[in-house]
């Protein structure tokens, strides 16, 4: 895996792998990912429960549960902050990244003042910040995400969950931080309240120029909020490339099936993707889609396809590509799709 | 086929050859509710609230709405699983919503309800022959233990679980999601219902199976001759799925009527906004005007006047029900968007707002305010984007006192528009009958 670092990318990941013990051995959540986000730009990453997307989030905020074991590389404007002390991981977390969770109620303290929240993470990174200081701070951000500057005193249940979840990006965002991660952030909120709640986040990430990766399972909100997609199956990004390109010409068997499976406004036909993800304990030797996929052929259950370029800007682990195949030993079927000529047509 | 809006007529029974296999008139379900551990002043939360619609035999009826919504409680009370405080369910002949537990009971076999979580819905310590074999039982339906067997392999196999026996003595826990979620229908069509209620019966499972769940769904309706109602909070899969929907907000039906031309063509503002919230899997849709509904679902125990919509309805105007505590919500929310030297005189001039005393008729300002609060009000009274002042009759002084007073706005009845029915006052105002 190469570590040329892009000048541009805010962060960059590189052949990054999480695994936790269990009692039946190693299980691979993640699984040798690499990444590059650049400022300002918004990254979806989706796929099925199980994926290891949430993982992913939590392994780049160094908050893995004890008994975890991850490795790679991830860098952040160059520096990399795998391995580094827990005192500078400390300043890392919160201050250059932050975490947004799925239900925000769990994650504010019930006795604490909305104010007081900020006030606290505030001096935690600054100790030398006044209170009022931090308070003209926590109210800025606030408006920010449209929560009116009379309620920064109130407590979390004088607050809507959409309110709440307000909160915890503002909180997020405070300190300013370069890349914020947001793990489903609106998963558990309505419609509307979603769609004000990804407006917020999209404004904020160009304006403040800010890397956003936004993990989600939900296919439409990717679509219309991020630039670039990665597709994770088992553990691995099988699809990476811009929305405009994925979305209209998915190339890997998966993402096509994925999109298929989306029931829209404009569905005529349902569609699904048959069988179960792999045992990540155990996982199979060749492409790890393999025996769900209605495109494999002669190789796929032995070999391990690597992302190679697709077309456009995309890249995808698939075997019908020239250049997935690391052994050099497999030729494409006769019918692999060219350039022009993706596999797809739209639902 | 009749229009839906002849058939409003409410009060009335269905009959044989009309079509009409439920038809449900002015229903409310309301919980009481305590109003906290020591409070005495009980309130009100109505979950349905004067819900009217029809549902054709072999259709499939949407009801859609946010959570919170009552359309899960509105489903409960069709199948009487909930009481209904008042109104009509009309089943053949009888009004459902009258008859005491007793006399529902043989009814029950006709109706059976899917539920969300199939987790929730499954006894694990029941094997699957038993757990989808127990309705056979309690409805005297199966007279031997081989018979209840035959059946439940029988309906198990309708539903996708093939071969049957390789399921029958497992549990609950042997099985992934999706079969567990055909675990539950097989139990729910094991009495041969002619009517299914399903809540959210695919949220729970991933993205990839939920096609395959709600295509058995069809399926199974064309085969045994089903009507659904189909609850859900998601819009997307409603257009494919139903023939017709309703859209419920705050316990209230706003809009129902044919799904297609729903979806083409929404004539309430909240379908509107919900339609225009939903995002869809196309980079091209990126960055359009959303024009999204201010806030969130209202306090169901302490419900907006008027309309129920209007301090989110990007359409408000004069009619809609604005109040005094919409006021309050105005210029709170004015104040996320203006720096902070004009909301430190904007709050200078009003005093904190929690000291505004607002309800239906007005809010009032209370004595000492400042000078400056009067030609505030008027001048944000003067710019027409501040749809709330549409709603205000006048603004004065009262002793030391500044009060906002609104205008009436009736609480919207529905009505016919272009072919389905819709409350809302921009189609002209109906008011409700109060009763």
């Amino acid at each position: 895996m190469s570590a040329v670092t892009t000048t541009e990318a805010v962060l960059s990941i590189r052949d990054l792998r999480v695994a936790y013990a269990t009692p039946a051995g190693m299980l691979h959540a993640v699984d040798g990912v690499s990444l590059d986000i650049a400022p300002g730009e918004a990254v979806g990453l989706v796929g099925e429960s199980g994926c290891g997307k949430s993982t992913m989030g939590k392994a780049l905020m160094q908050l893995l549960p004890p008994g975890a074991e991850m490795s790679g590389s991830v860098e952040l404007e160059g520096e990399e902050t795998v391995g580094i002390p827990t005192r500078a991981l400390r300043k890392l977390r919160g201050e250059d990244m932050a975490l947004v969770f799925q239900e925000p109620m769990t994650r504010l303290d019930p006795l604490m003042k909305v104010s007081d929240h900020f006030v606290e993470a505030i001096r935690a990174h600054r100790p030398r910040t006044s209170k009022d200081e931090a308070r003209a701070m926590a109210r800025e951000a606030l408006q920010q995400m449209g929560i009116p500057p009379t309620r920064a005193d109130n407590y979390p249940h004088e607050f809507s969950g959409g309110m709440r979840q307000r909160i915890m990006i503002a909180l997020g965002i405070v300190m300013r931080p370069k890349v914020v991660i947001a793990d489903e952030p609106t998963t558990a909120l309505d419609v509307i309240v979603e769609a004000q709640i990804l407006d917020l986040m999209d404004r904020l990430r160009r304006d403040s120029g800010l890397g956003l990766i936004l993990i989600t399972h939900n296919l439409g909100i990717v679509a219309e909020t991020c630039d670039r997609v990665a597709v994770m199956y088992a553990g691995r990004i099988v699809e990476v490339g811009p929305v405009e390109e994925v979305f209209t010409a998915p190339r890997h068997p998966y993402t096509q099936g994925l999109l298929r499976s989306v029931i829209s406004t404009d569905t005529t036909e349902l569609a699904s993707i048959d069988g179960f993800p792999p045992n990540l304990l155990d996982p199979p030797e060749g492409c790890r889609f393999a025996p769900r996929c209605d495109q494999a052929f002669g190789p796929c259950p032995t070999v391990d396809p690597v992302l190679t370029p697709v077309g456009g800007a995309s890249r995808a682990a698939c075997l019908l590509y020239p250049g997935a195949d690391p052994t050099g030993t497999v030729d494409p079927p006769a019918a692999a799709p060219t350039d022009d000529e993706a596999r797809w047509e739209a639902p | 086929m009749s229009t839906v809006t002849d058939e409003i007529t409410p009060g009335t029974d269905t009959t044989e050859d009309d079509g009409i296999l439920l038809r449900v008139r002015n229903l409310h379900t309301h919980f009481g509710s305590s109003g906290g551990l020591f409070s005495r002043n009980r309130k009100v939360v109505k979950a349905v609230n004067d819900v009217s619609f029809d549902l054709r035999q072999g259709d499939i009826f949407g009801l859609v709405g946010e959570s919170g919504s009552g359309k899960t409680t509105l489903g409960r009370t069709i199948l009487g699983l909930a009481p209904a405080t008042s109104g009509e369910v009309w089943w053949r002949g009888r009004n459902l919503a009258e008859l005491s537990e007793r006399q529902f009971r043989p009814l029950r076999r006709q109706m059976g309800m899917v539920f969300q979580d199939p987790n929730a819905s499954l006894n694990p310590a029941m094997t699957i022959v038993r757990g989808v074999g127990h309705p056979l039982r309690i409805h005297g339906l199966a007279s031997s233990r081989a018979e209840v067997r035959t059946q439940v392999a029988e309906m198990l196999e309708r539903c996708g679980l093939t071969p049957a026996e390789r399921y029958l003595d497992t549990y609950p826990e042997d099985v992934s999601g999706g079969q567990k979620q055909r675990v539950v229908i097989a139990r729910t069509l094991i009495t041969k219902p002619e009517l299914v209620v399903a809540d959210e019966p695919v949220a729970a499972l991933d993205m990839s199976i939920r096609a395959k769940v709600l295509e058995l769904m069809l399926d199974l309706k064309d085969e045994l001759g089903l009507t659904y109602v189909y609850i859900t909070h998601d819009l997307t899969s409603g257009r494919f799925v139903c023939d017709q929907i309703g859209i419920m907000y705050l316990g209230e039906l706003v809009e129902w009527g044919d799904a297609t031309a729903i979806y083409d063509d929404p004539q309430h503002p909240y379908t509107d906004a919900l339609l225009g919230a939903v995002p869809l899997p196309d980079p091209s849709r990126k960055g359009r005007e959303k024009n999204l509904p201010v806030g969130e679902i209202p306090d169901a125990q302490d419900p907006p006047a008027g309309c129920q919509f209007h301090p989110r309805c990007p359409r408000a105007f004069e009619p809609c029900g604005w109040e005094g505590s919409d006021l309050v919500d105005f210029l709170e929310r004015r104040w996320t968007e203006v720096d902070i030297d004009t909301f430190e005189s904007e709050l200078g001039a009003t005093g904190p707002l929690t000291a505004v005393e607002a309800d239906e008729q007005e809010a009032r300002f209370r004595g000492g305010a400042s000078r400056e609060l009067l030609p505030l009000l008027e001048r944000l009274r003067g710019q027409e984007e501040n749809r709330i002042f549409t709603g205000v009759e006048d603004i004065r002084t009262d002793g030391g006192d500044v009060v906002v007073r609104f205008r009436e706005g009736p609480a919207p009845a529905l009505q016919p528009v272009e072919g389905r029915m819709v409350a809302c006052h921009l189609h002209g105002v109906v008011e409700r009958d109060p009763a």
